[in-house]
């Protein structure tokens, strides 16, 4: 197991190289350059101000020579400064992922909850009420456009009922409570970005879960700890479950980079100051040190995600074993 | 001194620093924490600000500014001519990374013969360079005399220290920023005790901020403007012209528009109070040429072409087109009137205008198709190269009115701004002249002149000023309209103040 992982880490090298040269080559086939929104339209820079922009991000010089100095840069653990502030990109980086994470494993707790809850549910109690009603709202959420619902929200919990507050990660006066009200503060803030998030992702789940479970309910070993006079408790959660998990696993490994990328919508729209809205910045100013460094290290992350998956594999399924 | 005003921004700021920053988020910061050498007044005319007043050489050449002396920085220090002897060495200075270069680039020398006068030594007489002191002055003591990339990296730029009516208190990114009244401020005493400048990306999410009066103003759109009063109890909507136009620019190198009657025969089909209604809801209002109409250079008395298809149609019957096979389209020689109209994408108003102006021109028997490009390409391509029949775009303005680099014949090569290949040579004259001369009297003169030919040339049929919607809560005094607000409605932020009754923030109760 342990070499196993050791190669598969260093495989990860050479892949993670591969993706961050595509990354840099669909990045400069993007039209516009990060200068563009400074000196487009701008009577007032003449060309040679225009000149010494392009100069002094380094932009005059072929892609490829672009490449290699950020490389070079990375090599070292330096992933460069922003185009835009000047501020190291790691930093940026590393002052936004808690607050995407925060908002991330809460959704992601919810939805596996919820998610497992209603997809065991639902197929043991195949086709009752509670099936297709379920199945119902699923789909509602899963095909209703988010900003629309978030929006609606907003308006019934944070406008006419006062409940919650419409946007945003703290209050304004955030510094000034104490630490039971700053949690009751973040609480707040985060219930509608929380629900929203969890809500495309509900679907999905809840109907693998459903699907793995129905599979697993029909096979001959369980029908023999039936035989075998277990209740039926222990028949669903201990011998139907663990075997339903695995599909499940995968996808639960598949999400892990939205984890850390961040959804763009939904910051966007709460705004909240995640990494979703730190990339799609970065993406429509051209910011090519700030996108390599998220690229770099959103494309570390589902590498070691796919990684984990695997592992979780063997410790759910005593019959996979890795050599 | 009380009450805190809370603001919202689409986007973030960038650089805390007005040399390096060219945002509006930035922007509004940097307003209240810089102060330039002078600032627009106003009626758009220039007064001092770090400067209590400043000569012009007889030539014209030579700068001297006289500085306040009561200035301090943030942190205690002196203001002193050095400060702005380092702003402008930073401005020039090849490796640091401002936008702002080029409005400098006629200075020959700068000197500070002593620590509060400044001596700004001219190639040429250049009335604009004035206005270009307006650029916020920042202080060499903070950057520690840095250069170059030291200086683009500068802590300083994320913790500013100025001379504004408001201190820096913090900055959480893509939260909010917050700045603290200065007490010391060498201006007028400031009221609002704190300003909040909150970032909230979804325009409709500002809206419903605004609705939940957690935020106390935002710019809304035609739309929102629009929307039902009880939205809007306990705030006041404002509504003047913007700084900008828009445009209708004939490429006057195409045969079709060669003929300056066939232009004005165009501009006499256009209806452009059904363009306002269409594209803005009402809330703007038809331009007749390049300049604002709360600016000293507008014309009034420029008279617009009226809407007249009939006339239209009977000027370009005379010019030979005619629809002589009845097929709807008016042609000359065989040849239908087809010309293909260019815009960018991503800008509904702009795309909107052009399908109302296709269906105007349909009635006067003129075949009009639209191409909506991407913006890079739309630049690069298009408009660069001067590739295009007919496009639509917009101009922001700056409070002086020098347009030199977009009328001038000079301005023609690929990637000038006066692409539509327009020559004048009195407009020409005019422009040269304008740059030149530093009586108000006599420039409000020239520019009203080149306003009224440029009119009369058609080369763009102007379409129409949008108008600039900021609503504001009602326990807010002091902000007025006058023509400078085109360019910000907080042009006089620092006199704005709340009754005592109506604070809504406390803070120093708080505190």
């Amino acid at each position: 197991m342990i070499s196993y992982v050791a190669r598969r880490l260093l495989m990860m090298i050479p892949l993670v190289l591969g993706i961050t040269v595509l990354t840099f080559l669909v990045m400069q086939l993007a039209p516009g350059r990060p200068t563009d929104v400074l000196t487009d339209l701008n009577v007032k820079m003449s060309s040679e101000a225009k000149q010494k922009l392009i100069q002094i991000y380094g932009l005059d010089q072929p892609w490829h020579i672009q490449y290699w100095h950020w490389v070079k840069r990375v090599a070292k653990l330096d992933f460069g400064t922003s185009f835009k502030d000047d501020r190291p990109v790691i930093h940026k980086i590393a002052e936004r992922l808690p607050a995407t994470l925060l908002l991330n494993f809460l959704s992601l707790g919810f939805i596996f909850i919820f998610a497992l809850a209603i997809g065991i549910y639902s197929a043991v109690h195949q086709n009752s009420v509670f099936d297709r009603l379920s199945t119902l709202f699923v789909y509602i959420g899963f095909s209703a456009p988010t900003f629309w619902i978030a929006l609606l929200l907003m308006i019934l919990f944070g406008l006419k009922l006062g409940l919650l507050p419409i946007s945003g990660l703290r209050s304004l006066n955030f510094d000034e409570l104490n630490t039971v009200q700053k949690i009751l503060d973040l609480a707040k803030h985060l219930t509608l970005p929380v629900l929203v998030t969890a809500m495309t992702s509900l679907a999905s789940l809840s109907r693998y879960s459903r699907s793995a479970m129905l599979e697993v309910i029909r096979q001959d070993y369980i029908r023999t700890a039936r035989a075998k006079g277990l209740d039926e408790q222990t028949v669903i959660f201990k011998h139907a479950f663990r075997n339903a998990l695995i599909p499940i696993i995968t996808l639960m490994g598949l999400m892990l980079p939205d984890l850390i990328g961040g959804g763009f919508i939904f910051e966007t729209i709460f705004a909240y100051p995640g990494m979703g809205r730190l990339g799609y910045d970065a993406i429509m100013a051209r910011d090519y040190p700030m996108l390599m460094g998220i690229g770099t290290i959103v494309a570390f992350l589902t590498l070691i995600g796919n990684l984990l998956a695997d592992v979780f594999y063997a410790l759910a399924d005593p019959r996979i074993r890795y050599q | 001194m009380d009450d805190s005003f809370i603001e919202s921004s689409i986007g973030d700021a960038s650089y805390l620093n007005p040399v390096l920053a060219s945002d509006s988020a930035s922007s509004s910061i940097n307003g209240l924490v810089y102060n330039g050498l002078i600032k627009t007044g106003p009626n758009i005319e220039l007064i001092g600000d770090l400067a209590e007043r400043w000569d012009i050489s007889k030539d014209g050449l030579v700068f001297t500014f006289h500085l306040k002396k009561n200035v301090r920085w943030h942190d205690g220090e002196a203001f002193t001519s050095e400060d702005a002897l380092y702003t402008y060495e930073r401005l020039i200075d090849p490796a640091v990374k401002t936008p702002y270069s080029s409005n400098f680039d006629k200075i020959k020398k700068l000197e500070a013969p002593d620590s509060w006068t400044v001596k700004v030594f001219y190639k040429e007489p250049y009335v604009p360079a004035l206005e270009a002191w307006g650029m916020g002055i920042v202080a060499k003591h903070v950057f520690g005399g840095a250069t170059g990339k030291a200086f683009n990296e500068h802590p300083a730029n994320k913790k500013p220290i100025g001379t504004g009516p408001y201190r820096f208190k913090e900055w959480k990114t893509d939260e909010k920023i917050v700045l603290e009244a200065n007490s010391d401020y060498f201006g007028n005493k400031i009221h609002i005790a704190r300003y909040i400048f909150r970032i909230i990306p979804d325009n409709s999410v500002e809206f419903l901020e605004l609705r939940n009066k957690s935020i106390d103003t935002m710019t809304l759109t035609p739309d929102q403007y629009r929307a039902y009063d009880e939205f809007f109890k306990g705030y006041k909507k404002f509504r003047f012209p913007r700084a900008a136009y828009t445009f209708l620019g004939f490429n006057l190198k195409h045969p079709l528009f060669k003929d300056k009657a066939v232009r004005e025969a165009l501009a006499h089909a256009i209806n452009k109070e059904q363009l306002v209604q269409g594209v803005v809801a009402g809330m703007g209002r038809s331009a007749t040429g390049p300049f604002l109409p709360l600016s000293w250079a507008f014309n009034p008395d420029t008279k617009d072409f009226e809407y007249n298809p009939e006339l239209a149609r009977k000027i370009l019957a005379g010019q030979g087109w005619k629809d002589s096979n009845n097929d709807g389209i008016i042609d000359n020689n065989g040849k239908n009137f087809e010309f293909t109209l260019i815009t960018n994408q991503g800008n509904k108003m702009r795309s909107l205008s052009a399908e109302i102006i296709q269906q105007q021109l349909k009635l006067v028997g003129v075949k009009m198709n639209i191409r909506i490009i991407e913006w890079s390409s739309f630049i690069k391509n298009f408009v660069d190269k001067q590739n295009f029949d007919a496009i639509i775009l917009g101009w922001t303005l700056s409070p002086d009115p020098d347009a030199y680099s977009i009328w001038h014949s000079s301005q023609r090569n690929e990637g000038q701004y006066n692409f539509i290949s327009y020559e004048n040579k009195e407009v020409d004259q005019l422009l040269e002249s304008g740059r030149k001369e530093f009586n108000p009297n006599q420039r409000k003169k020239i520019y009203q002149k080149i306003h009224q030919l440029i009119h009369d040339d058609v080369p763009y049929v102007f379409l129409y000023y949008p108008d600039f919607l900021p609503v504001l809560h009602e326990r807010f005094a002091g902000p007025v309209v006058v023509p400078v607000s085109s360019f910000g409605f907080g042009w006089n932020f620092d006199e704005w103040y709340v009754p005592k009754n109506k604070v809504r923030y406390p803070v120093l109760s708080a505190q």
